[in-house]
């Protein structure tokens, strides 16, 4: 299993090891590929596609394709760095994501990649869709913010393995569908988990709000990815 | 009650017979009540929410309770152009209802669809599975006439079409137009012969006679067939699956249809020679919901094979066991890709996989699967019985063989031809009689719109590459009519599974409508060009990375066009108009708005 594999990521020559995904192998060599629908310890799905890479010329998702030997992979190049700003303006745009009045603000992962790609104005122009937001006991599910990355549809199962989460009709049609009774049963610790497990503010748990202080927030003082390039910092210094 | 309980034993409560079961309550019921929802959830051991994502994922599958008579009318661009906008309106003044909605005394329901297969008979709609060609405002008013009646909807088709069109259970007034039949899927053809010869043979040898023969995959992607069925035999599984793909969906595709009604035992010889040399005992014709009048004709050629000895077990004596199963999609153009399809045949949602794994790894129930096209299957059969050699000395030396091409349009002889690889464009055009021609769509909406300058191009898979939709368009067409009706039909079969695909191909249509308004410049032409490149190379599955081509292939091929719409004389106009935004407001105040103009 821990068959080396080189390759390259932007002229630096890394290791990797067979079986593991592209943005994984990146990541244990100090570079970051931006993710936001990926999530440690869940099936990639590819769904958001701000991690793609072009290799060989060729576009693919770093979450899902396994790393080869010899890839020469093209990450933080202008081109492909153009075209995840673009994906993540598109997110911006098919939503309604109002950051000043949202608790996720500072903790969330699409608001922390804009500020790390320096969006100001999206080059799209904004879709306003009228999406609703939705009432569960132990939780609010607001459609405006959801970025149908399916993480909680992955993460959150009843006992016997059926999904809370699901998604609904299709393309840009697509929502979010919460099983209610199933939903009603939640604990306490399951609600929590869903709702950090979301990169935005589509899920909140009911009841305590806003725990965290402006400041303290995870991106509050460091762009999202830095925990990556840090630990490559560290390796280069020692 | 009790119905469903025994529609969910029919299907063993089998979670990978969800879309049978559901499509068999519908079958019943009209639609899929919600009682049935929570019924079929406890059952099978899944949520709710995850039966209801199942349910609204495809087009055919009612949740509402709809009319009596439901009418679902295509809306493809051959559609368009043979007069879909009167018949359309006819049903909505006959009927008493809009399009999406059923009519007041809950008689009819108007449906619109994305194509269903009968281009060169348009416009034509499905009334409660049954096919309606040609239709006309005349031909509505008596429709409904008869829907007011209560007559069956089969009692309504008062002539049947050509060959099996007619056979007792398809009764369809379709017709065939084979105009040119070629020598392969169409050419002399003993049932049996082909698999009584492989059979003979090692399973290597098959799939060495195949790669021999140079027969690239028919649904347009063009993957050695050969290669696909040794990749699947070399991996080790106590199960292999054959799938023949039959959700032709492309718009402009009609030519599985035709191949389906006259020559359905040849595809199916090829699927169990398919079977054979992969290793398979299972076969799956998977077949689009569109084509559901086909399905009892299809099971009986199938059961006349088993008596025949040629299906089942121990088939022809040489202890080679095959069968095959037909799965009815249920209305999504995303599920003609593979991955999609597989997931689909398991009772899903027809959301493309990530790869790897190929389907010839990890498909059908995880275990490899070959998925090849109808056309694709039905030219293994020729192969086996007349050799590779045989079929190499037609085409061209890349694309050998035929091509079986669904012609449409503006011509004089739309319909079904058979012809060699590597025919130009022009040769056609002469061939199918079109006059006048300003545009030619090879290859459905996903492949390349080609203007006069580029007629003297191939048909083949190193110029032009096609899954046979040929859709011609003469000069009193307008193009951005036919671009707009494509890149609805885009936007409308996403799977919406990722953001390129789902949020672009929209901003994409809303930018191109910003152009054709008239309130473009040459930077829109840049932001659209960057943005489909964008939506190109992002996107998740073929849908995606094809479904800016209209635009992209226009804008190459007709540029000045494009040109001669936007404003050459400013770099930049806003898409908001405040104005416009503003227009209501001015007149409740009874205020005049008046642009700021100082600024400038």
């Amino acid at each position: 299993m821990s068959e080396v594999i080189k390759f390259s990521i932007d002229g630096k020559e890394c290791q990797g090891r067979r079986g593991q995904t592209i943005y994984e192998a990146a990541r244990e060599n100090g570079i970051y590929i931006p993710i936001l629908c990926h999530f440690e310890g869940l099936k990639p799905v590819g769904s958001c596609r701000i991690c793609s890479v072009r290799v060989n010329g060729r576009w693919m998702a770093a979450c899902t394709q396994p790393v080869t030997e010899g890839m020469v992979i093209e990450n933080a190049v202008p081109e492909v760095e153009d075209y995840r700003k673009a994906i993540i303006e598109m997110l911006f745009v098919e939503g309604n994501h109002f950051c000043p009045a949202c608790e996720k603000s500072g903790n969330c992962e699409l608001q922390a990649l804009a500020y790390r790609y320096q969006i100001m104005v999206p080059q799209f122009p904004y879709l306003f869709p009228k999406k609703d937001l939705e009432a569960f006991p132990r939780f609010l599910l607001e459609h405006n913010r959801c970025v149908q990355c399916r993480r909680c549809i992955r993460a959150i199962e009843t006992k016997d393995g059926r999904k809370i989460f699901a998604m609904k009709n299709r393309s840009g049609k697509v929502r979010l569908n919460v099983d209610r009774k199933l939903a009603a049963r939640m604990s306490e610790e399951q609600t929590r988990k869903a709702m950090d497990i979301c990169p935005v503010g589509a899920i909140l748990k009911k009841e305590v709000g806003f725990r965290v202080p402006i400041g303290k927030r995870k991106y509050d003082s460091k762009p999202i990815g830095s925990e990556i390039e840090e630990k490559s910092e560290e390796v280069k210094n020692e | 009650m009790d119905l469903i309980n025994k529609i969910l034993q029919k299907h063993c409560r089998n979670r990978t017979r969800l879309l049978a079961i559901l499509k068999d309550i519908q079958n019943a019921e009209g639609f899929i009540p919600d009682e049935a929802i929570d019924k079929i959830a406890r059952s099978l051991k899944l949520s709710r929410a995850e039966v209801e994502g199942v349910i609204t994922f495809y087009h055919f599958l009612n949740p509402q309770k709809p009319g009596k008579y439901v009418v679902y009318l295509n809306n493809s661009i051959t559609s368009e152009m043979a007069g879909k906008e009167e018949v359309a309106r006819t049903f909505e003044k006959e009927a008493g209802c809009v399009f999406g909605q059923t009519s007041p005394d809950g008689l009819i329901t108007l449906q619109e669809t994305s194509c269903i297969g009968m281009n060169d008979q348009e416009p034509a709609a499905i009334i409660n599975e049954v096919i309606f060609t040609r239709l006309t405002a005349e031909k509505v008013k008596k429709i409904v006439a008869l829907m007011r009646e209560g007559r069956s909807v089969q009692e309504m088709v008062e002539e049947f079409g050509d060959g099996a069109n007619g056979h007792e259970l398809v009764r369809a007034m379709l017709k065939n137009n084979i105009r040119k039949p070629g020598p392969v899927v169409f050419g002399d053809y003993n049932p049996g012969q082909a698999l009584r010869k492989a059979l003979e043979m090692t399973p290597e040898e098959v799939i060495e006679e195949v790669k021999k023969a140079n027969l690239l995959g028919r649904g347009g992607a063009g993957f050695p067939t050969g290669l696909k069925w040794e990749f699947c035999r070399k991996e080790k599984s106590d199960e292999h699956y054959v799938v023949c793909n039959a959700d032709e969906g492309e718009p402009g595709t009609f030519k599985d249809r035709v191949i389906l009604t006259e020559r359905p035992q040849m595809v199916f010889e090829g699927m169990a020679i398919a079977g054979y040399a992969v290793d398979a005992k299972l076969g799956l014709l998977y077949l689009r919901h569109e084509y559901t009048y086909l399905k009892n004709y299809l099971e009986y050629v199938l059961q006349k094979m088993r008596e025949e000895g040629i299906l089942g077990k121990n088939i022809a004596g040489k202890g080679f066991d095959f069968d095959i199963e037909i799965k009815m999609g249920a209305g999504a153009y995303v599920c003609g890709e593979e991955s999609a399809l597989i997931e689909s045949a398991e009772g899903k949602r027809g959301e493309p996989r990530d790869r790897p794994p190929f389907p010839v790894q990890k498909g059908y129930l995880n275990q490899p699967t070959t998925v090849n096209n109808v056309e694709t299957l039905a030219a293994a059969t020729q192969i086996i019985i007349r050799g590779a050699s045989w079929f190499r000395s037609m085409g061209t030396p890349v694309s050998a063989g035929t091509k079986v091409l669904s012609v449409s349009g503006d011509c004089e002889k739309p319909g079904i031809y058979e012809v060699e690889f590597g025919l130009t464009l022009k040769e056609l055009l002469e061939m199918v009689g079109a006059r006048d021609t300003l545009a030619v769509q090879v290859g459905g909406p996903s492949g390349n719109c080609i203007s006069e300058a580029g007629f003297n191009r191939k048909i083949c898979y190193s110029d032009l590459a096609t899954g046979g939709s040929i859709i011609i368009f003469n000069k009193s067409r307008d193009l951005f009519a036919v671009v707009r009706n494509f890149l609805d039909f885009f936007i409308e079969e996403s799977c919406g599974w990722c953001v390129p695909c789902r949020a672009g191909n929209v901003l994409l249509k809303k930018k191109f409508e910003k152009i054709i308004s008239g309130k473009g410049t040459n930077q829109d032409l840049r932001e659209i060009e960057a943005w489909g490149k964008i939506i190109k190379s992002t996107s998740r599955c073929g849908l995606g990375q094809t479904s800016p081509n209209p635009i992209l292939t226009t804008l190459t091929n007709f540029r000045e066009l494009y040109e001669s719409r936007i404003n050459r004389e400013i770099d930049f106009i806003p898409e908001f108009d405040l104005g416009q935004a503003v227009a209501e407001a001015c007149e409740l105040t009874g205020r005049k708005f008046q642009e700021e103009t100082d600024h400038v």
